[in-house]
């Protein structure tokens, strides 16, 4: 069994597979590892399938706007799976005035950006979406987000760089990296050591762990954030929706059902012992705040629920960086709850790093070493 | 090729052969068949949890009551590894499927009705 390859990826998550199929797409050797039984099990399965432009950081901005323009229309047909890319608008609703203001604050940055964003009144609102509340007095419409189906992107990833020879091994937990004479070179798993001339860590929070090994730290926390899924319903939305509360969020899937995301606002302090389970106070909570926007959705049965958790780094964007201090590391973490949207120019991303190409867009802002003292 | 384990996704399982059945429904809630079961696991499907995710099998109104027990042992088969190697997909709340306006009780206190 050979245990080389040119790169190693840690972590099988959405980011970790489209790394690894564009990098097999340029005949790079690729071991892809994940400690769980399942690829993708993590946030990569769990999200709320949003390919969002506004509301994004300025600096994480470009990532998006290229995603949506060059990579997300033509990711089906690229991966010959149906990813269910819908390019419909994102609708981030308000019903009081401090919700005007926070929507417009969003919007202004935005648009300094270069992204098609405006506020329109309740009136447009419901002309756009009529199953939406009068209570609804106010939203930023971004006509270009969308969204798309997140377990097909990441199996698709997957599938794909499989097809191309990329070998993927589940059930193997890193627990260090080693340097080989001053450059990166091993990665210890509880079970084998792989050897590879690059090693990208794209394992979420637990990054943290693994690279705290070779010295290196990412200041970021682990949230716990929440889903649920109605049984299928007719066809009423296209578009993605949010509030400037962010009590939920959510879309309308190809299958009918209706997926929605959110949180208690007691994460911080639950009990989930590590594991990503649900409280029962939660799905009820965002239940009430979908309701309030959509009255229409209060006989829509809910089928399941579950929990994910978010790598929230402490500045509000990804670290997506190359480490001097560790010849062939390379950082892919702390997405902060946005990390699918951005996934195919990510993986790309990711793929023309380890092969020291130079970068299609400028990734200064993501470097990982970005993080000062106050004084 | 016999498996252990299903860890090692490089191990390739031969070609997909179709077989006479292929076609009988499995999955009744979602409408998946025995032979889009079987071309998951050759696409790269090994566990029950990515077989859901990406067929949608055991994802609809039945939560997989019906069907799980089929899946796994067809999945299984194609990968020649014994049933008990396959763990099962894990079970979710609610038990069974709840409009949205009775889940949202829960936060109701008894002094609402009064
Ligand atoms: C409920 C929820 C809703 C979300 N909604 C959205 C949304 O609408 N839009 C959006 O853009 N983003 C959303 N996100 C965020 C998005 O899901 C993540 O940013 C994205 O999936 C990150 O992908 P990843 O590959 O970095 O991480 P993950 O998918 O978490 O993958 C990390 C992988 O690393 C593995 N791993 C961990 N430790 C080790 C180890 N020691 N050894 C080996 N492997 C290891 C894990 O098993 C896992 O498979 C949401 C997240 C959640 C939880």
């Amino acid at each position: 069994m050979y245990n080389t390859a040119d790169v190693i990826i840690v972590g099988s998550g959405v980011i970790g597979c489209a790394a690894a199929y564009y990098l097999a797409k340029k005949g790079v050797s690729v071991i892809v590892l994940d400690k769980d039984d399942s690829i993708g099990n993590g946030g990569s399965s769990r999200n709320g399938g949003g390919v969002r432009q506004s509301g994004r950081d300025p600096r994480e901005l470009p990532l998006a706007m290229y995603g949506v323009e060059h990579m997300w229309p033509t990711l089906s047909e690229e991966l010959g799976i149906d990813v269910e890319y819908h390019k419909k608008g994102n609708l981030r609703l308000g019903k009081t005035e401090k919700h005007k203001e926070i929507l417009q604050g969003l919007t202004d940055r935005a648009v300094a950006c270069g992204l098609d964003v405006r506020m329109i009144d309740g009136n447009e609102v419901r002309e756009i979406n009529p199953y939406l509340s009068e209570e609804v007095t106010c939203a930023s419409w971004c006509a270009t987000d969308g969204h798309a189906n997140p377990l097909l992107t990441t199996l698709g990833y997957y599938k794909n760089a499989r097809a191309l020879g990329v070998r993927f091994i589940t059930g193997e937990e890193v627990v260090e990296l080693q340097k080989i004479k001053g450059k990166l070179k091993r990665v210890v798993t509880k079970k084998n050591v792989y050897e590879g001339e690059k090693v990208i860590v794209a394992a979420g929070y637990e990054s943290r762990s693994i690279i705290q090994s070779v010295g290196i730290d990412v200041p970021m926390r682990a949230e716990l954030i929440e889903a649920l899924v109605t049984e299928a319903e007719p066809k009423m939305f296209e578009q993605m929706l949010g509030t400037a509360d962010a009590d939920f969020y959510g879309h309308q899937t190809d299958h009918g059902s209706f997926v929605f995301g959110g949180a208690s606002g007691l994460e911080s302090t639950a009990k989930d012992n590590g594991k990503m389970i649900t409280a029962s106070i939660t799905a009820p909570c965002i239940c009430r705040g979908i309701m309030k926007y959509i009255p229409k959705l209060a006989d829509a049965k809910i089928v399941r629920t579950w929990a994910g958790y978010e790598d929230i780094c402490i500045d509000g964007i990804p670290v997506i960086s190359e480490v001097e201090e560790v010849p062939g590391l390379i950082l892919a973490c702390a997405f902060t709850g946005h990390g699918f949207g951005i996934s195919p120019v990510v993986g790309k991303l990711l793929s023309q790093m380890a092969t020291g190409e130079e970068t299609m867009l400028d990734i200064k802002e993501f470097r990982y070493d970005r993080f000062h003292a106050n004084i | 090729m016999t498996m252990e384990n299903i860890y090692d996704r490089a191990i390739t399982l031969g070609e997909y052969v179709p077989e006479p059945d292929d076609d009988r429904i499995i999955c009744r809630c979602e409408e998946i068949t025995k032979g889009e079961i079987r071309r998951a696991v050759h696409d790269g499907m090994y566990t029950i949890t990515e077989i859901r995710r990406y067929l949608r099998t055991g994802m609809g109104l039945c939560q997989g009551q019906t069907c799980a027990k089929l899946v796994k042992s067809i999945v299984a088969r194609e990968l020649e590894v014994s049933p008990a190697v396959l763990e099962p997909a894990t079970s979710r709340s609610p038990m069974r499927p709840i409009e949205m306006k009775i889940f949202a009780q829960e936060a109701k206190e008894v002094g609402d009705n009064v």
